[in-house]
């Protein structure tokens, strides 16, 4: 509490973001490139054994590379944008994770679909679902909006666990591999052949997927729609007034969010060729907001590393066993506590924090609640009292 | 400002730098082919693949505490080749145990004592399949699992085909239930083994009054029980696991459904009988496993005696199937097999006495043999029966 | 399907008015805090689990173990309920003390507090399942379950009229507290505007701290009631009931307390309703049907002010 608020104010956090950040600015188009292809190629080599020994040494690193630390990326990337760019909280993503598998598996087994022709059909399913879940329901309050997406999640599981056609509790399997080129070899690696034995093939898959996904990503956020997002964002009825159709740009954020999912979903089903109603519970949902909250949201590059600890550290951890989800959710709360806006903020969010007004538009910081209360009113005045300067309001600092 | 932008680039190169030579030798890991090949010295690895932590780990460590016996009483031998245990633990989630299978694969164990769910076998032995290792379950009941044409998987007790219309069978002839309610949790496992019994039950005559299935979750069961009651059932079967079974049990004798209560080998566990209290006394639980406690034959008694004496409790559902799958290996071995594909051919020609039952293998893999035994809770207490053919509830 | 739900009609009715009150206890918690600090309490659901293992504790120490009646059995129930409680109480106002008051002085945002909310959920779950192991652990019978008379397919048994009529004793001591006293006022106060209140003296700490231990109770109430009458608690004992709970307060209109009681009957009713004509397995689907139909006709809830910016 108090104990924690001293450290922080002790151990002033290095303004790294804001070096990187000013540096970034400046520097001219290829210095840009350079880091971006650098990642490109890091992100291609991450797979190797000497890597893998200190990262995870009791699993293999390769597939752990693959699920969960890739696809939980993926899917911060997609619910990034519903909550982190639109500020729409959403609590039932993992319902487009299990659709966009499910697709896959439905139509390679029961239809003889090769994956790249389902591919496209995945993600245009998944995106209808996002809009017909948005459409009724995105003209609710924000937690409203909690409740509805968190059931629309557990809808879909249960759903798949009671109907024949997607194999019920028995899942379907199994799931053919996408095509298979084994002539093409770099470094000693077959790059292009799917099999069990190695996922360094659909880790690779993965990697493109999600640099192609990040870069669609990037430009709707700097394009109008990205700059409509901000604004409902921000204050939702101030973006209506100055007449941005905010329910149209809501449903396509939503659509955007799932598309991705669904492309999550996808490629994890080719991968682990075995998909079962319990891949898809609740907490997974939970679990990639926490990613997204965690790693700073609005922030491309946080969610990604939120995502990446998210998922690796309980695999790194294996050897505390029991405590695993203890130390995690202790960790959570520290986090939260000593760095509220996230590891790696945008900007943005650093500036609204440091002026004290909580950032996150409409899910903003209160220490009260907003107008338009729900606890029922009393008539009767409450009895004067001299103001008293309130305990709740004295500590705060600016920045990070 | 010239200084900020070539210090940003040096960064990056220099981390850059560091990625390229991590990755070293770093093309070897997880491609392995069929011939494996024993790991260092004289040792060999066996892994364990099953739930060690999280919800069922029970049964799991069950299995892995028959494994431990079996390895330490070969290793105490002189002159043995000496083999160690690696344990992986999935939690019983089919998604970790393929990342754990792969682990097994780069740590080149020789054979496999699991892996424990249906769930993740279904997942981890494509890749056991294609790396060559053999692998014993000593628990995974899904009777799919056979029919994948795998050459290296196998199992030490009879599938839920024959578990499912056993069970069924005993309630229309021993029991003698003309009318029944069947109950499943929704699980791959409880759902299948539940729809065997449906299956079956139509096929000998009993009429199935009630269907329906629930989430093993919930706290409260009263839609199934308010459906059940009016039914006027002479027995409930359910397909489920012992959490949800203790519960369901009681609510149903609370509400005054008085019909025999019967189960399988999910339910198989003295922390049913915590959970549904005295509710449960007179339930039947049927299972392939065989109990090894209570019975007469000197090998099983000195098993039993042994496991008590290491771990202070008594063998539970599946140690003695861990116990004999381990040997089982350890034969294998002792024979002077250390390639996995060596001892693959060996294990599949096995003919073994082992604690819990008879182990021979038909071609596929399964059991040879369909024994099925039935255990009643009497006075809060577990007590075997015997096998169908023999067993006599007290009801 | 229909055959079925007229034969279970009273059955149906009589059991999801029963475990519609846990719900109701529940979402009377997570109502509260909403409606003060708009936040979605998730570890709600952990502090009516150890108010469960607190009611078993109690048991245990006053060496209950086999069914009572009459005046011993009104005490047993009484403390019990007293100390589950107040051990929920006491959890839920540390609770707030360690994951939620630093957050709400730094001016987080409310995104952060609900993943703090997480992180406990999981640590005070994890401490139980490594603290009492990870299996089921069950309550002696405390009270003999007689059933008290037969409505069609219903029984009326004397447990089920406990927790009902608890539940309604409750929601009414809670209605009036908030309405009558001062204390109350504080919280509806800070509830409709926090920055006034402020002005006009009121101490949003105490208040909040007041909600939080409030919420605790009613949780605690809840679990003793949970014990009596399902007789086995677990670590995870509070995962499902609190995302059922929760969805019953904003069915009921959240911040709204009758609303939350409402909501919990409601949606106790639509659980065994549906369950009874779909079969067992879709009884979550029509729960949370049931919810997005009705938020789409009134998005506020049942109960919901209509002063509510719902619709944006």
């Amino acid at each position: 509490m108090s104990a924690l608020s001293g450290i922080r104010r002790r151990i002033q956090f290095p303004d790294f973001m804001g070096v990187m950040g000013s540096w970034w600015d400046r520097t001219p188009w290829y210095g840009r490139w350079t880091v971006y292809v650098l990642l490109i190629i890091g992100a291609f080599l991450l797979p190797s054994s000497s890597i893998g020994s200190f990262m995870t040494p009791e699993s293999d690193w390769a597939s752990v590379l693959f699920y969960p630390i890739g696809i939980y990326v993926l899917l911060a990337i997609g619910l990034n944008v519903v909550v982190g760019q639109a500020g729409l909280l959403d609590l039932g993503y993992v319902a487009f994770f299990a659709i966009g598998a499910y697709a896959l598996a439905v139509f390679a087994t029961k239809h003889g679909w090769s994956f790249w022709e389902i591919l496209p059909l995945g993600i245009i399913i998944a995106a209808a679902a996002g809009l017909i879940l948005g459409t009724p329901t995105l003209r609710l309050r924000g937690d409203y909006l909690a409740i509805v997406t968190l059931g629309f999640g557990e809808i879909i599981r249960i759903t798949a666990n009671n109907l024949n056609y997607t194999g019920g509790p028995r899942g379907i399997s199994p799931i053919p591999h996408p095509p298979s080129d084994p002539s093409v070899e770099v470094g000693g690696v077959k790059i292009f052949r799917y099999g069990v034995l190695d996922a360094r093939p659909y880790y690779y898959l993965l990697v493109v997927a999600i640099i192609l996904v990040i870069i669609i990503v990037k430009r709707l956020e700097k394009s109008r729609v990205g700059r409509s997002w901000a604004a409902i964002r921000e204050d939702e009825d101030a973006a209506e007034l100055m007449g941005v159709p905010t329910f149209r740009f809501k449903i396509v954020s939503f659509v955007m969010g799932a598309s991705i999912g669904g492309l999550a979903g996808a490629i994890f089903a080719a991968q682990t060729t075995s998909i079962t109603p319990p891949n898809f519970p609740f907490i997974l949902s939970a679990l990639i907001l926490c990613a997204v909250v965690l790693g700073g949201s609005g922030n491309l590059l946080g969610v990604i590393l939120g995502a990446f600890l998210i998922a690796w550290l309980p695999e790194r951890f294996r050897g505390f066993e029991q405590y695993r989800v203890l130390v995690f959710g202790a960790a959570l709360v520290i986090m939260m506590i000593v760095r509220p806006e996230g590891l790696l903020p945008s900007r943005q969010r650093r500036a609204e924090l440091a002026e004290g007004t909580g950032g996150m538009g409409s899910l903003g910081g209160e220490t009260g609640a907003v107008a338009g209360q729900r606890v029922e009113i009393d008539e009767e005045p409450v009895s004067g009292h001299p103001p008293e300067v309130l305990a709740g309001r004295d500590e705060r600092e600016a920045g990070g | 400002m010239r200084r900020a932008y070539s210090r940003g680039l040096v960064a990056a190169a220099a981390a850059s730098a560091l990625l390229l030579s991590a990755c070293g030798g770093g093309n070897d890991s997880g491609s392995s082919s069929g011939s494996g090949g024993s790991s260092s010295g004289g040792t060999l690895s066996i892994g364990f693949m099953g739930a060690q932590t999280g919800p069922n780990a029970q049964l799991g460590i069950n299995i892995s505490n028959g494994v431990e016996l079996a390895l330490e009483q070969h290793n105490a031998k002189s002159g043995v080749k000496q083999v160690k245990l690696i344990k992986y633990d999935t939690q019983g989630d089919p998604t970790q145990a393929t990342n754990q299978a792969k682990k097994a694969v780069t740590d080149k164990v020789v054979a496999i004592v699991g892996p424990a769910f249906s769930g993740e076998s279904k997942t981890a032995d494509p890749i056991f399949e294609e790396a060559g290792i053999p692998n014993v379950s000593p628990s995974a009941t899904n009777a799919q699992l056979a029919k994948n044409g795998w050459k290296f998987w196998h199992r030490v007790l009879a599938n839920d085909d024959v578990q499912g219309p056993g069970a069924a069978d005993f309630l229309a002839k021993t029991v003698g239930a003309k009318t029944v309610a069947v109950i499943d949790d929704q699980s791959d496992y409880g759902k299948g083994l539940a729809d065997a019994v449906r299956k079956q039950l139509a096929t000998d005559g009993v009429k199935v009054a009630v269907n329906d299935s629930i989430n093993p979750d919930a706290s409260s069961f009263a839609p199934t029980v308010n459906k059940v009651k009016p039914a006027n059932v002479d027995a409930v079967y359910f397909g489920g696991y012992y959490s949800a079974a203790g519960k369901l049990v009681k609510q149903l004798r609370d509400g005054g459904v008085q019909g025999t209560f019967m189960s399988g080998d999910g339910t198989l566990d003295a922390q049913f009988i915590t959970g549904g209290g005295a509710a449960t006394n007179g339930a039947l639980l049927t299972c392939t496993c065989s109990s090894a406690v209570g019975s007469t034959d000197p090998a099983v008694q000195k098993f039993a005696a042994d496991y008590k004496a290491k771990y202070n409790v008594d063998p539970a559902t599946y140690s003695a199937e861990g116990f004999d799958a381990t040997n089982i290996f350890l034969q294998a071995i002792d024979a002077g097999k250390t390639s996995p594909s060596d001892i693959n051919d060996f294990v599949t020609k096995i003919d073994y006495k082992g604690v819990s039952k008879q182990i021979k293998f038909d071609p596929n893999g399964e059991l040879a043999g369909n024994l099925l035994f039935v255990t009643e809770v009497k006075n809060g207490k577990l007590a075997f029966l015997g096998d169908t053919s023999q067993a006599k509830p007290s009801a | 399907m229909w055959n079925d739900f007229t034969q279970q009609f009273w059955s149906s009715t009589i059991d999801g008015l029963t475990n519609g009150a846990i719900y109701g206890l529940v979402a009377m918690g997570y109502t509260l805090v909403y409606g003060v600090l708009r936040l979605i309490n998730f570890a709600h659901s952990e502090v009516f689990m150890i108010g469960t293992f607190a009611a078993l504790g109690a048991l245990t120490l006053l060496g209950v173990d086999s069914p009572q009646s009459g005046l011993a059995l009104v005490g047993v129930l009484l403390l019990m309920a007293l100390i589950a409680m107040a051990v929920s109480g006491g959890t839920a106002v540390v609770l707030e003390r360690v994951a939620y008051r630093p957050l709400r002085k730094r001016g987080a945002s409310r995104l952060a507090a609900l993943i703090s909310a997480i992180g406990a959920s999981f640590f005070m779950q994890e401490v139980f399942a490594i603290w009492k192991g990870r299996d089921q652990v069950s309550f002696p019978r405390v009270m003999n379950k007689d059933v008290l008379f037969n409505i069609g397919s219903g029984q009326v048994r004397n447990d089920k009229v406990l927790v009902i009529v608890a539940a309604i004793l409750m929601m009414l001591a809670l209605d009036r507290f908030v309405n009558t006293t001062r204390l109350g006022r504080g919280i509806r106060a800070t509830a409709q505007d926090p920055d006034t209140a402020v002005l006009m003296g009121v101490n949003i700490d105490r208040v909040v701290m007041t909600t939080f231990l409030i919420g605790g109770i009613l949780a605690g109430l809840a679990a003793a009631l949970y014990g009596v009458f399902f007789e086995i608690t677990q670590y995870n004992v509070g995962f499902l009931l609190g995302i059922k709970a929760f969805t019953a307060a904003v069915l009921g209109g959240i911040g709204n307390i009758r609303g939350a009681l409402i909501g919990g009957l409601v949606l106790g009713l639509i659980e065994n309703y549906g369950a009874s004509i779909f079969g067992t397995q879709w009884l979550d689907v029509v729960a949370f049907s049931v919810l997005v139909l009705v938020l789409m006709f009134r998005p506020t809830g049942i109960l919901g002010e209509n002063l509510q910016r719902a619709r944006v």
